[in-house]
């Protein structure tokens, strides 16, 4: 287990591991958001309050929910990159921020133009908006300081430092429509019995396609941060020749 | 139900779409700017290769 660990994690099996498995996460990732636009547009009954409008959900959750599942990944492999002087795990963060900074901007703009029929505002400064605005910040702040540094170990450590330290926006974001008397309403994908199946199928299609598109973006990046941090020549010339 | 119909989601039309499309053009942008940062690091990578050999 270990050694397979260990193998995998060396810079040539997995730049070749993830090239192969792309494609398999393209298509699986196609499949299911196709399905779920299907569910989603078609399918599903139009809501008894909202109408035909509600259908924004099928982005807007989605995006939002991965907007915080990449910034945990990005912060976990910070933190492990800091801790065990990982270089696959700094690249797992470094690739991740751009991936997750544009999850960010389509939760918020999506819910932007949800809120304005909805709402009667494109924006409030409530608890949950605000959040998550500060989360766009903290993957701006990310990438603005990966930026400033020219050495990329340097790189590295110092944004690992930011990424672990805006982990606590996290929880923050969650329950904010708990702590405070919020004008976005509470989770009703995650909360059992709150949706009918109708509705609820077609957005976990979705969450997982986003999910799945995530991970085969996030490969493509990390081909990519992997040979940045390789000094391997050798190595290098093989994956050139190609 | 008639396309026409689909297509007005009920009034909501000037709002669903444009949040679709969206969502949509960011998904097709994260797969172009992955490609091309890829393939920078291998330009990069190419260019570093040539130094370390013209240097010997």
């Amino acid at each position: 287990m270990w050694t397979w660990f260990h193998k995998l994690a060396s810079p040539p099996h997995f730049y070749r591991i993830a090239g192969l498995t792309i494609p398999a996460f393209s298509w699986a990732a196609g499949l299911l958001v196709a399905a779920g636009l299907y569910g989603g547009l078609v399918l599903a009954p139009p809501d008894y309050q909202q109408g035909e409008g509600f259908r924004i959900f099928y982005v807007h959750v989605p995006s939002a929910i991965l907007s915080m599942f990449v910034y945990a990944t990005m912060a976990i492999a910070a933190a492990i990159g800091l801790i065990w002087r990982m270089k696959l795990a700094h690249a797992v963060a470094a690739a991740s921020a751009p991936i997750g900074a544009w999850f960010t901007a389509c939760a918020l703009a999506t819910g932007s133009i949800w809120g304005k029929p909805m709402w009667g505002t494109w924006w409030v400064w409530d608890a949950r908006l605000t959040s998550e605005l500060i989360l766009l910040f903290l993957y701006l702040g990310y990438l603005g300081l990966r930026s400033s540094f020219d050495d990329l170990q340097r790189a590295d450590r110092a944004s690992a430092v930011l990424a672990v330290i805006g982990i606590v926006n996290l929880p923050v974001i969650h329950y904010s429509v708990v702590w405070w008397n919020s004008i976005h309403q509470g989770s009703t994908l995650l909360t059992p019995g709150a949706m009918p199946i109708a509705m609820k199928w077609p957005a976990l299609c979705m969450l997982a396609g986003f999910a799945l598109f995530y991970g085969a973006v996030l490969f493509v990046r990390l081909r990519g941060e992997v040979v940045r941090r390789e000094r391997s020549a050798a190595w290098l010339r093989e994956v050139l020749v190609k | 139900m008639n396309i026409a119909e689909f297509l007005a989601m009920g009034g909501y039309a000037a709002y669903v779409w444009p949040a679709y499309a969206l969502v949509f053009a960011v998904l097709a942008l994260n797969v172009w700017a992955a490609r091309r940062s890829h393939e920078r690091a291998l330009e990069e990578a190419r260019r570093r290769l040539m130094q370390e050999e013209s240097g010997r």
